[in-house]
C-alpha cells in the first residue's frame, strides 16, 4: 500500500492550473524529490500533501485511506516551509523540542532528542540561542531540524537547504538523505536543482506547467529521460537537430547541419525524413587531437574552455557550425587543449538519446517558464 | 582605463569587524569573483567599493583617484544586485532608456543606445513587455543592460543570479561573462557558489570572517590553493590529520592513525603535524583485491549522472568520498556494503600545516 497516492489531482488558483491531473504515488519510506523550474507547481503539491490546500479534483490517499477531509493537523505530516516559521521567544533548542513536547513526550525525552537532531545538523552550538541571533542559512537548518525530530511520520521539506550557502548545501544533502533513512521517514522534498535532486532522492518526480514530465530513479531519468527538457534539466546534454536519414535493421544514420552525417541508434524513434533532436551527454563526448575510434567522428574547433574545479568543459565548433561540449575530468593545471586548435571529438551510437523535434520548436520546448 | 586599487580597506560595525584591511588590485577589463560564506564581508566590501557604505579605513582608488572624492552619480559604477530592481510600471526599453534620461542624454541617443542594449540581450522583440511578464532570467538581464546603458564601465554584481532557478543561473553565468569580454567591462562579482566562480572568473578572491584568504586564478585557488580553507571551501574534498613520518627525497610520508600514506610534497619537516586534503576525483575505488592500501565498505551510493558518488568507511573508522566518472572503464558499479580497497593518489595530494585554532574551526563555513 503507497504511503502517498494522488489519482487526478487538479489545483488551480483563479483561472491558472497549478497542477493539472497528476496521478503518482510515494511508497511508504521512500526518498521522493520534486524537481522543476519556478512556477511549476512544486510548492502546491507539498501543501496539498499538507493539508493547506484542498485539491479542485481528485483525490489523495495515505496508506490507501482518502484524506480530502481529513485537517492538517490530523495528517501525522510534518510541513517544513520554505520561510521556516520559528518562534522567535523560544531558543533553539526549545524550537526544536516543540513537537514532541506538543506530543506529550516527558520533557527529558523531548529534550534529549532535541539535541541530537541539532548535532545532526551541526548547530547543537547554538542551542541556546534565539532564532534572531542566527544567520538564515542557521535558521532553516533548525527548521529542518524541528521538522527531523517532530515524530511524524511524513516529511515535507520546501527547499529545505536553498537557504545554505552553496559549500554548507554540498555537505549537507548527503547528511540529509542519511538523517531521514534513519529516522525511516517518507519524505517529499522539493527543490529546483538536480544536483540536490540526484543526491538525496530514490525516485525523482520531474514537474514543469503543473504536470509531470517524468517519474524514476534518478540513473533512469538521467540516462533515458522522457523528452528533451528533461534531457536538458537534468544535467544538460548536447542537443542537434538533425533529420533522420536513413534506417536499417541496427542502427539509422541522422543528417545535420551541412549535410554533416551521424551513426545514431535505430530504435524506438526513427522513420525516414523525421526531424529529430539528438541529445548526447557532455562526458560521452571524447575530445582528442589524434585519430579516435568512435562510432561517430568528427573535426572541429576549440571555442570556449569553462574551467569547472573537478572537470573542464570544451565548445567545440564541428565544421557544420553546431558547437558541441565535451567534458573532461582529471586534467591539471593547463588545460589538454587550447581555444582555436583544431581537434577531433567523438561519440557513440548508443550515447545518443533521439528524440522527435518538438512541434513548438526547440526554444519553446526548453523554456523554463 | 579603469584599474581598482583597494587600499587596507576595513569597516566596523560596533565590535563586529566586517571587513579587515582588505588590500587587492583589479586589471582593466578583468572578471573577478568574489566568494566567501555567509557573513565573510563580502558584501560590505562590494557596498564599499560602490559608495554605498563609507570605509572606516583605507583608501580605494580608481584609476589612482581616490574614489571619495567623487560624488556617487559621477562615478560611473554600474551595480546590479539579487533582488532585481526594475521599475514594475515600466516596459523594457523605458526601463533600459531610465538611466539615460536621468543623466539628461538626447532623444537621438537614448533612441539609439536603448536599441543597442536591447540588441545586446536579445530582447528586442520583448521590448514592449512590463518586468512582471518576463521570467526571473529575462528580468535579470535586463537589468544588467540597463546597467550598462548608463555608460558605466566598472560593473559591480552582488549575487546577480542568486535569485535564479539553478539551470538558469549556469546558462546565465556565460552570457554575463561574455558580455563583459565583448563590452571590455571590469566587473566584480561576489557570488556564494564557488562552482559559478570558477566557472567565469579570470581571477577567485576568497574571504573568510572579514579578511582576504587569498586570491588567484580559479585552476590555482582550485588545484594548488595556498589555505587550507579555500581547498575546502572551493570544492569537496578529503582531509585527514597526520603527521609527517619521513622524507625521503621528494617523496613524503605521512602517518594517519596507523597508516602511512607516501605524498608528493616538499617542504616538510619530521613530526609536523599536518593536514593531507585529497579530492573525491583522485581517489580510486578497486575491487577488494587484497592489496597494500586502504580498505573499506562502501555506506553509500549516489549517482551524479557524469559522476557516482561513493562514501566508503575504511577498516580504521575513517570515511572517505570517492568519485569516479560514469563513462569510467574503472567504475565497477559498486554497491552498499561492498567491500573494495582504495587508492589514494600520491600526486595529487596536498599538505597543510595543521591548524593552530583546529582543522574544525579552520573551515568552519559559519
Amino acid at each position: 500500500m503507497p504511503a502517498i497516492s494522488f489519482t487526478n489531482i487538479t489545483k488551480k488558483f483563479g483561472k491558472v492550473l497549478a497542477l493539472d491531473r497528476l496521478s503518482f504515488d510515494v511508497q511508504n519510506g521512500e526518498y521522493l524529490c520534486v524537481l522543476g523550474p519556478t512556477g511549476s507547481g512544486k510548492t502546491t503539491l507539498l501543501r496539498l500533501i499538507a493539508g493547506l490546500l484542498r485539491p479542485d479534483e481528485g483525490a489523495i490517499y495515505f496508506d490507501g485511506k482518502p484524506v480530502n477531509r481529513l485537517e492538517a493537523h490530523d495528517r501525522n505530516a510534518v510541513y517544513v516551509p520554505q520561510q521556516y516559521a520559528l518562534f522567535p521567544h523560544l531558543t533553539v533548542l526549545q524550537n526544536v523540542a516543540f513537537g514532541p513536547l506538543a506530543r506529550q513526550k516527558p520533557e527529558k525525552e523531548a529534550l534529549d532528542a532535541a539535541w541530537k537532531t541539532l548535532e545532526m545538523v551541526r548547530l547543537s552550538w547554538r542551542a541556546k540561542a534565539y532564532p534572531s541571533e542566527l544567520s538564515g542559512g542557521m535558521q532553516q537548518r533548525v527548521a529542518l531540524a524541528r521538522g527531523l525530530a517532530s515524530g511524524a511520520d511524513l516529511l515535507l521539506l520546501d527547499e529545505p537547504l536553498g537557504a545554505l550557502d552553496a559549500r554548507l548545501r554540498l555537505d549537507l544533502r548527503h547528511k540529509l538523505r542519511e538523517l531521514v533513512k534513519q529516522s525511516g521517514f517518507t519524505a517529499i522534498h522539493v527543490t529546483h536543482d538536480r544536483d540536490e535532486a540526484m543526491s538525496v532522492a530514490d525516485r525523482i518526480l520531474v514537474l514543469r506547467g503543473g504536470r509531470i514530465q517524468d517519474h524514476g530513479v534518478p540513473p533512469r531519468v538521467y540516462m533515458r529521460p522522457s523528452g528533451i527538457f528533461v534531457a536538458n534539466l537534468i544535467g544538460g546534454a548536447n542537443l542537434l537537430e538533425g533529420i533522420v536519414d536513413t534506417v536499417t535493421e541496427e542502427i539509422s544514420t541522422t543528417r545535420m547541419r551541412g549535410g554533416l552525417m551521424i551513426r545514431t541508434p535505430r530504435a524506438p524513434l526513427p522513420t525516414t525524413e523525421q526531424p529529430v533532436i539528438l541529445a548526447i551527454r557532455k562526458e560521452t563526448v571524447e575530445i582528442s587531437s589524434r585519430d579516435i575510434q568512435r562510432d561517430n567522428v568528427l573535426k572541429g574547433e576549440v571555442r570556449e574552455i569553462h574551467f569547472l574545479g573537478s572537470f573542464r568543459e570544451y565548445l567545440i565548433r564541428l565544421t557544420n557550425g553546431d558547437v558541441i561540449a565535451s567534458r573532461r575530468f582529471l586534467e591539471g593545471m593547463e588545460s589538454e587543449f587550447k581555444v582555436g586548435e583544431n581537434v577531433t571529438v567523438g561519440f557513440d551510437s548508443r550515447d545518443i538519446i533521439i528524440f522527435a523535434y518538438p512541434r513548438q520548436g526547440l526554444r519553446k520546448e526548453l523554456e523554463i517558464s | 582605463m579603469p584599474k581598482l586599487d583597494i587600499m587596507g580597506v576595513s569597516k566596523f560595525y560596533g565590535n563586529i569587524t566586517a571587513v579587515d584591511s582588505a588590500s587587492f588590485r583589479i586589471e582593466d577589463k578583468e572578471y573577478v569573483c568574489i566568494i566567501g560564506p555567509s557573513g565573510c564581508g563580502k558584501s560590505t566590501l562590494i557596498k564599499c567599493i560602490a559608495g554605498i557604505i563609507s570605509p572606516d579605513r583605507g583608501e580605494i582608488l580608481i584609476d589612482g583617484e581616490p574614489v571619495k572624492q567623487v560624488p556617487i552619480e559621477d562615478r560611473k559604477i554600474g551595480y546590479v544586485f539579487q533582488d532585481i530592481a526594475l521599475f514594475p510600471h515600466m516596459t523594457v526599453r523605458d526601463n533600459l532608456a531610465y538611466g539615460l534620461a536621468v543623466r539628461s542624454a538626447g532623444a537621438d541617443q537614448i533612441g539609439r543606445v536603448t536599441n543597442e542594449m536591447l540588441d545586446l540581450i536579445n530582447m528586442r522583440e520583448r521590448s514592449k513587455s512590463f518586468p512582471i511578464e518576463l521570467s526571473g532570467g529575462a528580468q535579470q538581464k535586463v537589468a544588467v543592460a540597463r546597467a550598462i546603458a548608463t555608460g558605466s564601465y566598472l560593473f559591480l554584481l552582488d549575487e546577480p543570479l542568486g535569485a535564479l532557478d539553478a539551470l538558469v543561473r549556469a546558462e546565465l553565468r556565460y552570457e554575463l561573462k561574455q558580455l563583459a569580454k565583448d563590452l571590455g567591462l571590469t566587473i566584480i562579482h561576489v557570488t556564494h557558489d564557488q562552482e559559478e566562480a570558477l566557472s567565469i572568473a579570470d581571477r577567485v578572491i576568497i574571504m573568510k570572517r572579514g579578511r582576504i584568504v587569498e586570491i588567484g586564478t580559479p585552476a590555482e585557488v582550485y588545484l594548488s590553493p595556498k589555505t587550507l580553507f579555500t581547498e575546502n571551501f572551493v570544492g569537496e574534498t578529503n582531509l585527514l590529520e597526520g603527521k609527517v613520518l619521513r622524507i625521503e627525497g621528494d617523496l613524503c610520508t605521512v602517518g594517519i592513525g596507523s597508516r602511512a600514506i607516501r605524498t608528493l610534497v616538499s617542504g616538510r619537516q619530521p613530526d609536523e603535524r599536518v593536514v593531507v586534503s585529497v579530492r573525491p576525483e583522485f581517489v580510486a575505488i578497486t575491487s577488494a583485491s587484497g592489496a597494500d592500501g586502504w580498505r573499506g565498505r562502501i555506506k553509500q551510493v549516489t549517482f551524479l549522472g557524469s559522476l557516482n558518488h561513493y562514501l566508503v568507511e575504511t577498516d580504521e573508522g575513517i570515511e572517505l568520498v570517492a568519485h569516479t566518472t560514469t563513462t569510467s572503464e574503472l567504475d565497477k558499479g559498486f554497491h552498499v556494503e561492498d567491500k573494495v580497497d582504495l587508492v589514494l593518489d600520491g600526486k595529487h595530494m596536498l599538505l597543510f600545516d595543521y591548524p593552530t585554532e583546529g582543522l574544525e574551526k579552520e573551515i568552519a563555513l559559519e
